[in-house]
């Protein structure tokens, strides 16, 4: 069956995407790629350190792999618009995971600041995936703002809690036609399944893989977990009873 | 489950579950309560030539158009029997019933009632945006017929004939920010399945667009009227129930307006299948609310004559809440400004 | 010669271009990204910039995300 994932042109097989921060060597992160089949990899934007040089971070990452550069240490649509543009100056492709964050106890992020961000990125030419609290209204707006797909949290950053937003996700799965791609507070491999149970494109995870004792695991766990959701999504799950069947006839008086 | 499939010949076998699971849809979301409302007809002046309909320009029928103070005679007639929402309905003329005496009548009736729909011929946005502004806060238009072949066979003369205009007409009325819009088509003119599917598929439409406009659909099947029309497509109670059963479970949240066009028994038991809004105390002639004697010239023959105390007992007795008045508009005055 | 480079001062002995700065910081230009007094300066170019004083340099490059 061809059930490919299509994000700004580009068929994606594999719906489970992963990120590079976190890890405790930029050397597993190859491996993660080979052995889980990834094909999303999300990296961030910093400034260089002057006095000892890092490693780069694409010498790790393998061809292949579609690049999402994330905009995270933005405060507003304007420092998010910014780093896009760098990012995309770095010659990595064109695709971008806006990121606002200006709350720093939650660090949840600032949907109002990541519509006007998605709107001018979308003009600018960039294949534009928001990462926003799950809220219909803003998601609305970023269809029409020409976003290519929505990344509700599942739970804050970082927390490993799970979909404890299922709920609104659901409602966002049911009205947005663009893929809803959960990010953010998923911990363990079920939660994934779940999301994409509920009828979610993908999932991203990158501190549960990137925490984990043996990340390359976790991470081939998660892929499997995708896709099982996946599958059992597209197959059509059974139905739930409630209740039984009721009581007296509501269409007796057509007989 | 899947519109399509309800609304199938297939599905017919199943009216049982399907009723079951649209009554618990409906009192899930609408609790057991109806909403009751009356027509009032404004004028009878037509140019179209809608086959079917007794206000044809076609007919020599009395025309007859209220002034304001009849206007006024009526509201205070239909204000008395407690009902606080409102129906108006015209025939298309622009020169008996054009856009400013619409909002004329509004005027009037915003003193008697607290919602205001109207059913005219279909207008331009910005005069849409005019009559909410003069305190119309619905708009009630159907297609008739989605078949395009078929509506343009039923409409030979008139404005009416352009079937574009008319079909965008509940998308401009949201677009004005109508807070309700109700759709419909005219069961009878065409295959029932595919219109209703049609009607589903608008509605559902209208729904994921504007989500600040509550909408809703009519399911009026044809009633005789002057020209003794008859209609090509038989559509029997069971296939009454099934489509508002279909349109139950597709949309749940959805309104559904039943009319004084079914008889008294029938409306009674469909009340537990979904419907949401019923019309009261109904007369579809001009001026029907405070004349004497009536003189045929309404718009159609109705099946139900219940008065609205009638139709508010019938509902207590099925242990349902007849609604009188679901909101309050604010014009300009301070959100609960009324309440102190 | 004083400029802001990342935000903080640094001094020039001597006059340079954009790309021989990079060398000299032991910077391999070929993975960083760098933004001229707050316009993206392109690539091709970094060998003409010459910098002059209180010019503003960023140079950033891709690190571990999520």
């Amino acid at each position: 069956m061809n059930d490919k994932l299509i994000i700004g042109g580009k068929e994606i097989t594999n719906r489970f995407f992963t990120g590079t921060g976190k890890h405790p060597n930029n050397a597993i992160i190859p491996q993660i790629v080979e052995e889980a089949k990834i094909e999303v990899i999300t990296v961030a934007l910093r400034r260089v350190d002057l006095t000892s040089p890092q490693e780069n971070i694409l010498n790790y990452i393998p061809k292949d792999c579609i690049l999402l550069p994330n905009t995270s240490g933005a405060r507003n649509a304007e420092e998010a618009v910014r780093i896009a543009k760098l990012a995309r100056a770095c010659g990595c492709g064109n695709w971008v995971k806006i990121e606002v964050i200006s709350d720093n106890k939650y660090l949840l992020p600032d949907n109002y600041e990541t519509v006007k961000a998605a709107e001018i990125l979308v003009k600018e030419g960039f294949v534009v995936l928001p990462y926003v609290s799950p809220d219909l209204m803003v998601a609305k707006a970023l269809e029409d703002a020409g976003a290519a797909a929505v990344m509700p949290l599942g739970a804050p950053i970082g927390t490993n809690r799970g979909l404890q937003t299922k709920e609104l996700i659901r409602i966002l799965i049911d009205e947005i036609k663009l893929p809803i791609i959960v990010d953010a507070g998923i911990g363990r491999p079920s939660e994934a399944a779940e999301a994409m149970e509920m009828g979610a494109a993908a999932v991203l995870a990158n501190t549960a893989v990137a925490t984990a004792r043996d990340p390359v695991a976790m991470a081939k766990a998660f892929s499997m977990a995708v896709e099982a959701g996946r599958k059992a999504y597209m197959a059509g799950l059974g139905p739930v009873r409630k209740e039984a069947e009721a009581s007296s006839p509501l269409t007796g008086f057509l007989d | 489950m899947d519109f399509l499939t309800l609304l199938s010949p297939q599905a017919a076998n199943y009216l049982e579950a399907m009723a079951q699971k649209a009554h618990r849809l409906t009192v899930q979301h609408f609790g057991r309560t109806v909403l009751l409302f009356t027509p009032m007809y404004l004028s009878n002046y037509c140019g179209n030539q809608c086959v079917y309909c007794s206000f044809s320009s076609n007919h020599r029928l009395v025309r007859k158009k209220l002034t304001l103070d009849e206007v006024e005679e009526e509201a205070k007639s239909i204000a008395a029997t407690g009902l606080r929402h409102i129906l108006i309905l015209t025939g298309e003329s622009q020169k008996h019933s054009p856009v400013s005496y619409i909002e004329d009548c509004v005027k009037v009736l915003k003193k008697y009632f607290d919602s205001i729909s109207i059913e005219i011929y279909p207008l331009t946005t910005e005069d849409y945006t005019r009559l909410v502004k003069a305190g119309v806060d619905g708009l009630t238009i159907y297609q008739e017929v989605y078949n395009e072949e078929t509506y343009d066979q039923l409409h030979p003369r008139g404005p009416k004939k352009n079937y574009r205009f008319r079909l965008d007409a509940p998308e401009r009325g949201c677009r004005a920010k109508m807070r309700g819009v109700n759709i419909g088509a005219l069961l009878g003119l065409e295959d029932y399945r595919k219109e209703a599917f049609f009607t589903g598929l608008h509605a559902s439409y209208l729904q994921n667009k504007y989500m600040d406009t509550e909408i809703s659909v009519s399911i009026p099947r044809i009633r005789p009227n002057i020209g003794g029309f008859t209609p090509k497509f038989s559509v029997p109670d069971r296939s009454l129930v099934q489509i508002i059963l279909a349109f139950r479970l597709f949309m749940p949240r959805m309104g559904i307006t039943l009319s004084t066009r079914e008889r008294a028994e029938l409306r009674n038991n469909l009340v537990r299948l979904g419907i949401t809004k019923m019309s009261a105390g109904v007369s579809t002639e001009v001026g029907g609310h405070t004349i004497k004697n009536s003189t045929g010239t309404g718009q159609f023959e109705i099946s139900d004559n219940r008065s609205v105390a009638e139709i508010k007992e019938m509902l207590l007795q099925m242990g349902y809440q007849p609604v009188f008045k679901d909101w309050h508009q604010l014009n300009g005055e301070r959100a609960g400004e009324q309440l102190l | 010669m004083k400029l802001i480079v990342n935000g903080r001062d640094e001094i020039l002995d001597r006059e340079m271009t954009i790309l021989e700065f990079l060398q000299t910081k032991g910077i391999d230009p070929s993975v960083v990204v760098v933004e001229y007094n707050l316009d993206i300066a392109d690539r091709e170019k970094w060998g003409e910039i010459t910098l002059k004083d209180s010019d503003k340099l960023e140079i950033l490059q891709f690190v571990g995300g999520g």
